[in-house]
């Protein structure tokens, strides 16, 4: 990595630092120390998997379509997992649903969305290749498919039940499941330290399908094995904190335009580090500045739509 | 040598190629000429394992395409596709430095940076090797593809159209560059050619398909003859001679 | 078999279909010695079979002329930002004036909702030409951005209750007589588009041709801005935005018909009739006696039919 990248990589982790501390210690009163610093930890640490997971899968997953403009939840896969949550309550009511052991539940989410989502990208992108934005289309109309087949469940179910349903549609940093945490921390970890192994690999991957063969990648295996990799860790993110929709694409743009390199090395530690950064700060700023916990994923909606057609007028989309 | 026995492919249901048997001999230029359609680009993705085999057996050098790893492939030939709009945001010399990954994968040594140096050298691209691929001209992109291919030192080296957008004082600077290759340097190279007086002027052996089939192949001097070419146009073509080599006056 | 004889076949016995569905019963044989069934009959019932069908017909139509704009056949009112354009007006004048007149609020939401398509076709007309698909993603992306902003707004002004139904799904459970009348207007710019129905065609031709041919474009523009900004107000403001009808009614019936719009345009609208009638009896049967919305059968017959379209084989080479 040149001089440039390791500066900048650094300078993010002092930011990162320096925020996280004014996160945890701010306004320390000399009440339940003890407690607060729990529940704010644990938000923090919620904060920072769901960048990581969502940062580096972006990356990935923009690697692997070619294409700087699409993420995982484009794709649909947001839609899937609320298409997931209403299956549940369908099948198993509303008590039977909310009385899930909270751990089990994590792991077969995270289990059953890994395996649709290869699924849903593995056919769109291996399938569509030739023809992205097309692909792109249809990944959005199935997300609106699995939407409207949710809304179907939702109210056929007893209303009481739909409100389940509605609880988990949208992101919220505020109900995490202190209990998940050291799962999901660990799979993020894991994930993100094969993804960085992969670098190399990856940077061979980015030049196309022909020039990849041509030096001699094990281009299918390679794809599905990626993909595989970015379905664990949006499953993960999803699991813990709900849909986030745009928020990979600001991540991957941000990487991009930081690091200005193609190089992955570079990339995946940016893309995890400026996620992070974004998400404590706009976090902090909503939350102890503004009053106002519940609009960042709002925010974070608007602002990536207005990213995502500024791309598209960009003619990025190729 | 590349041995071709009865390759047979289907795009979407439609037939391509036809029973194709035939040999790219080592050592040699050979140029695959043809009317749109042909097959010759299919052809050459199906050698250069881009596209899987449907019917028949192709080997490069002794090895089965189907059947050998693929990065041993990689380190015997090295196929420039038609399709070079590249996402990746790259400098110059970063694209012709992966033409080394089969030998490095990932860990470059002198050696390798000096063989992406005399790529770069070789296609005039030096002064250009620090610019991104988005702000050169095609034609420059074209020439770090090639040298990209270059770079990768294999024994063969296929390329679809590598004419495509350069002008004529660099496409006849690629040819010399192939030659040398090929004359100097013990190597073998196949190319798609859509400019028939290349395949005239610069290549060992032709093969002419039509229509998914082999019309015609062996020395350039017995194929590219008026009554063979006007058999492979549809169309009368006349041809001259020029310092001892086949002209052929299609534009006329 | 030919489209009109069908189709208006399919109309009319999906009507009668309609008008004798729901909770309470009528039986149309003895209709007029029985006051009670004639009440439901004229006050809820046909009210709701003429609103369902005039929405359909409508939409359709409006779908037509913005593919038309737009030159594109993958876009619909709904994927354009005009629905949301609509609701952004509906929810300025209610929370301006909240004691406004029906027709004072009918004005905002058509004002804003040509704002809006105006925006898209603005941001379209950035985009590579040769690109057919990012027109659509623009304008799925260009509605979820509106989208967030009308929700925002909903949220903070509580009032999130009627942005639900403007935009999430129409239903037509709620129309009785007299509150659906707006829907006639909707009709009316439909049939202003039927007039002009050869100059629409002449656009979707190209800037060049259509110029060419001495068609001033702009003026056309206009009025296709106007038409489907008017007809997407009216739904919304009455029932709440359907999904999909725009966008895949006109494209089945190019398929049969191709692209003569003096001649499709009315099967079009029948065509747009008879698939929201389809899809209104649909939910009215499902877990009778409770509905589900129209537009949330739309929301998967819909998505399903476009998908269908985006992957079919051409129709003819």
């Amino acid at each position: 990595m040149d001089k440039r990248g390791a500066l900048m990589l650094a300078g993010m982790g002092l930011a990162l630092a320096a925020l996280s501390a004014l996160w945890m210690f701010q306004g320390l009163g000399g009440g339940n120390r003890a407690f607060v610093l729990h529940l704010r930890g644990a938000k923090l640490a919620a904060l920072v998997i769901v960048a990581t997971a969502i940062g580096v899968a972006t990356i990935l997953f923009q690697t692997v379509a070619a294409n700087r403009v699409l993420t995982p939840s484009i794709m649909g896969f947001d839609a899937l997992y609320v298409l997931l949550q209403t299956a549940l309550v369908a099948v198993l009511g509303g008590a039977g649903y909310v009385g899930l052991p909270a751990g089990a539940k994590f792991l077969a989410e995270i289990a059953v969305m890994s395996a649709l989502a290869s699924l849903l990208f593995g056919t769109l992108l291996l399938r569509g290749a030739r023809d992205v934005p097309r692909m792109i289309l249809t990944g959005v109309i199935l997300g609106v498919l699995f939407r409207s087949v949710s809304g179907f469940l939702g109210r056929v179910l007893d209303p009481n039940e739909f409100a389940v349903v509605q609880a988990v549609s949208f992101a919220s940093f505020n109900r995490v499941d202190t209990g998940l945490l050291p799962v999901a921390a660990g799979v993020t970890l894991l994930g993100a330290i094969l993804a960085w192994r992969l670098s190399a690999r990856l940077d061979v991957l980015a030049l196309g399908r022909d020039p990849a063969l041509s030096l001699g990648l094990r281009h299918q295996a390679v794809v599905l094995g990626v993909l595989a990799l970015v379905a664990v860790l949006v499953s993960v993110s999803t699991a813990l904190v709900g849909p986030v929709a745009f928020f990979g694409l600001i991540v991957a743009g941000l990487a991009h335009g930081l690091m200005r390199t193609a190089r992955h090395a570079a990339l995946l530690p940016a893309a995890a580090l400026s996620g992070a950064i974004l998400l404590v700060g706009g976090q902090w700023l909503f939350e102890r500045q503004l009053g106002q916990a519940a609009t960042l994923s709002v925010v974070v909606e608007f602002a990536g739509g207005l990213f995502f057609l500024y791309l598209l007028l960009k003619g990025r989309i190729r | 040598m590349i041995q071709i026995d009865h390759v047979s492919h289907r795009i979407g249901g439609a037939p391509i190629l036809h029973d194709i048997s035939t040999r790219l001999p080592k050592g040699q230029l050979t140029a695959l000429i043809g009317p749109n359609g042909a097959g010759k680009s299919t052809l050459l993705r199906l050698i250069g394992r881009l596209e899987p085999l449907q019917a028949g057996r192709i080997t490069v050098a002794g090895r089965d395409v189907g059947a050998t790893p693929t990065d041993q492939l990689a380190r015997v030939m090295a196929i420039l596709g038609q399709q070079t709009a590249i996402a990746s945001r790259l400098r110059l010399s970063e694209l012709v430095a992966f033409g080394r990954w089969p030998h490095h994968k990932g860990r470059p040594c002198a050696a390798d940076r000096a063989m992406v140096d005399e790529a770069l050298e070789a296609f005039a691209l030096a002064p250009l090797a620090g610019r991104f691929l988005d702000e050169v001209s095609g034609g420059q992109a074209q020439r770090a593809h090639i040298a990209m291919a270059f770079a990768q030192d294999t024994d063969w080296m296929l390329l679809d159209e590598p004419l495509n957008n350069l002008d004529m004082a660099h496409a006849r600077a690629l040819m010399r560059r192939l030659r040398d290759l090929v004359d100097n340097r013990g190597r073998s190279v196949g190319m798609v050619v859509h400019e028939i007086n290349y395949a005239a002027a610069w290549a060992d052996h032709v093969i002419a398909m039509k229509e998914g089939r082999i019309l015609a192949e062996g020395p350039a001097c017995d194929v590219l003859t008026e009554t063979l070419l006007s058999q492979l146009y549809d169309a009368p073509i006349r041809v001259g001679l020029h310092e001892g080599r086949p002209l052929v006056l299609h534009h006329v | 078999m030919r489209p009109l004889p069908a189709l208006s076949s399919a109309l009319a016995a999906l009507m009668l279909a309609s008008l004798t569905v729901g909770a309470a019963h009528v039986d149309l044989r003895g209709i007029f010695g029985d006051p009670q069934a004639m009440l439901v009959l004229l006050e809820s019932r046909l009210p709701r079979t003429l609103a369902v069908a005039l929405t359909g017909a409508a939409l359709s139509v409006a779908g037509v002329l913005i593919q038309a704009l737009v030159r594109n056949r993958f876009v619909g009112p709904d994927t354009s930002g005009t629905a949301e354009g609509a609701a952004l007006g509906l929810l300025a004048i209610t929370i301006l004036w909240p004691a406004s007149p029906l027709w004072l609020r009918m004005v905002a939401a058509s004002l804003a909702a040509m704002g809006t398509t105006a925006l898209f076709l603005a941001v379209i007309r950035r985009l590579p030409v040769r690109e057919v698909m990012l027109v659509p993603i623009a304008g799925l992306v260009l509605s979820g951005v509106l989208g967030s902003v009308v929700t925002f707004v909903g949220w903070q002004t509580d009032l999130m209750q009627y942005v639900g139904t403007w935009l999430m799904s129409g239903e037509f459970s709620g129309v009785i007589s007299g509150r659906y009348e707006l829907l006639w207007i909707a009709a009316g710019a439909a049939g202003l588009a039927w007039y002009s129905a050869d100059r629409f065609a002449i656009l979707g031709l190209g800037e060049q041709v259509a110029t060419g041919l001495g068609l001033s474009t702009a003026a056309v523009m206009r009025l296709g801005l106007a038409v489907v900004s008017v007809v997407t107000a009216m739904v919304v403001t009455t029932v709440g935005m359907i999904p999909f009808v725009g966008l895949v009614v006109p494209n089945l019936v190019a398929r049969v018909m191709g692209d003569n719009l003096r001649a499709s345009l009315p099967i079009v609208a029948l065509a747009g009739a008879v698939l929201v009638l389809a899809c209104d009896l649909a939910g009215r049967l499902v877990i009778r006696p409770y509905e589900l919305p129209a537009g949330l059968i739309l929301g998967i017959v819909g998505a399903v039919l476009f998908l269908w379209l985006l992957h079919r084989r051409p129709a003819r080479g």
